[in-house]
C-alpha cells in the first residue's frame, strides 16, 4: 500500500493501523484486537476469577420461599441494581476543530478546470489554482469576470475534474491567501441582552479591499494565460457558461 | 430474403463482443452450428473457438484452404490488403466516429455545441433567405392559390 511517497528511496514508516481511504482504516476492531494481542490481557485476567467467585456468593442472599415444587428457596440479589440509569453527562461532543487535509485527487492539479457541483456556483467551470494547508480545501477562482466566482475555497468532494488544464504556472497566487485568510470573522458578542441581538440587525458582508484587489492580481494573470491559448475564444465560452446534462447524457458514462 | 455474407473458411469476421473485441478474424474452420475456429494474425486475434453469435460477417473473404495454419492465414490476409480496406469502409468509419463522440472530453463537447450552433445558424438564414425568394415570387399570382 506503500505509494510513491519513497521516491527518495526511503519508505514512510506506516502506523499499524492507518486510513487506506478517508474514514476507512486498513484493519477492523476485531482485527487490531488479535494485532496487538489483547486476548493475552484476558488470559492474565483468569487468576482474578477465584476472587470474583468469592465475591458472587456474597452477592446472592438465600431467601426460603413456600409453595409445592417450588425449588424451597431462591438466591436474590443482595444489591440490586437501579432501574434509573444515570444521564450520560460526559459525553464529549467531538467536534473537528482541526479536519484532516484528504490528499488531492490525481486528476487535480493546479490549473485543471474544474466543475462546481454545489453551493451558489453549481454548474460553473472554474480554474483550479492549489489545495489550501491544513484544511486541504481547493482554491479556485472563476476567473471573476468570466463566471462571478471569486477567489473560492472548495471541497474536494463537491468538484467533478475535467481532462482541460491550463499553464498556470506563470500565476502567482499571493501568500497571504491562505486557510486564515478565509476564516469568518465573527463579531465578538458584548452584550447578551436580547435587544441589541434583534436590533443589530444582519450585517451585510461586503468585499473587502483586500480581497478585490487579491482578485486582480490572480484574475489578470490567469485572464493573460487565457487569452494567449489556443482555443481562447472557446475557452472564454466554456468558463462562462454552466455544466449541464442532456438527453442520453449519462454521468457515470461521460469523459469530463 | 437474399443473404450475400456467408459463413465460409476465408471469410472476414468482425468481433462484436467478448475477447479481442472490436478485431478483425479470419474463418479457418467451422466446428459446428453454434461455434468456429477463427484466426487474426495480422489484427491480434489469437486462433481460437468463437461462438457465431459474437461475430458479424463482413463483406471481405480470404483465399485460404480450410484448417489452414496460422502462417498461411497471415500471408493470405495481407496479400489481400484487408486491414486497409477495413479501415477506408464506412462500418469502420462509423465505429470510429462513436468512439471519438464517446471519449469526448467537456471542454471539446462545448466546441462541438458551439460549432453545431453555428451550422444551424448558417442553415436557418439560407432557409430563410430561400423562403423569401419564394414568397415574392408567388406574390403577384392569385391569393387562391395560397396554400
Amino acid at each position: 500500500m506503500a505509494q510513491g511517497k519513497g521516491a527518495k528511496g526511503t519508505t514512510p514508516k506506516l502506523p499499524r493501523n492507518y486510513e487506506v481511504a478517508p474514514g476507512l482504516s486498513r484493519f477492523s476492531k476485531a482485527r487490531l484486537f488479535h494485532k496487538r494481542g489483547l486476548y493475552q490481557k484476558l488470559q492474565k485476567a483468569s487468576p482474578a476469577k477465584p476472587k470474583s467467585k468469592e465475591d458472587k456468593s456474597k452477592q446472592y442472599v438465600v431467601k426460603p420461599i413456600g409453595g409445592d415444587k417450588n425449588g424451597k428457596e431462591r438466591r436474590i440479589l443482595a444489591k440490586k441494581g437501579s432501574k434509573i440509569t444515570p444521564v450520560l453527562t460526559n459525553v464529549k461532543n467531538s467536534v473537528r476543530r482541526n479536519p484532516k487535509k484528504v490528499p488531492l485527487r490525481k486528476s487535480i492539479t493546479p490549473g485543471t478546470i474544474l466543475i462546481l457541483l454545489a453551493g451558489r456556483h453549481r454548474g460553473k467551470r472554474v480554474v483550479f489554482l492549489k489545495q489550501l494547508e491544513k484544511s486541504g480545501l481547493l482554491l479556485v477562482t472563476g476567473p471573476m469576470k468570466l463566471n462571478a466566482v471569486p477567489l473560492r475555497r472548495v471541497a474536494q468532494a463537491f468538484v467533478i475534474a475535467t481532462k482541460t488544464k491550463l499553464d498556470i504556472s506563470k500565476v502567482q497566487v499571493p501568500d497571504h491567501v491562505n486557510h486564515d485568510y478565509f476564516k469568518k470573522k465573527s463579531e465578538k458578542k458584548s452584550e447578551k441582552t436580547d435587544a441589541s441581538i434583534f436590533a443589530a440587525g444582519k450585517s451585510e458582508y461586503t468585499v473587502s479591499d483586500q480581497r478585490k484587489a487579491d482578485q486582480k492580481t490572480v484574475d489578470s494573470a490567469l485572464l493573460g494565460v487565457i487569452r494567449a491559448h489556443k482555443d481562447r475564444k472557446y475557452l472564454f465560452g466554456y468558463l462562462g457558461s454552466r455544466f449541464s446534462l442532456a438527453k442520453g447524457q449519462l454521468p457515470h458514462n461521460l469523459v469530463y | 430474403m437474399i443473404y450475400n455474407k456467408f459463413v465460409e473458411v476465408g471469410r472476414v469476421v468482425f468481433i462484436a463482443k467478448g475477447k479481442d473485441q472490436g478485431k478483425l478474424a479470419v474463418i479457418v474452420n467451422i466446428i459446428d452450428g453454434n461455434r468456429t475456429l477463427v484466426d487474426g494474425p495480422s489484427t491480434g486475434v489469437i486462433r481460437g473457438v468463437r461462438n457465431f453469435k459474437d461475430l458479424h460477417l463482413t463483406k471481405y473473404k480470404v483465399p485460404i484452404r480450410l484448417g489452414q495454419r496460422t502462417k498461411g492465414v497471415k500471408e493470405a490476409f495481407e496479400k489481400a490488403g484487408i486491414n486497409e480496406q477495413w479501415k477506408n469502409s464506412l462500418w469502420a468509419k462509423k465505429l470510429e466516429k462513436r468512439h471519438i463522440r464517446a471519449n469526448l472530453t467537456d471542454f471539446e463537447r462545448f466546441k462541438v455545441l458551439r460549432a453545431k450552433q453555428l451550422r444551424n445558424r448558417i442553415l436557418r438564414t439560407e432557409l430563410g433567405k430561400l423562403r423569401n425568394a419564394n414568397k415574392t415570387n408567388k406574390a403577384p399570382k392569385s391569393k387562391k392559390a395560397k396554400k
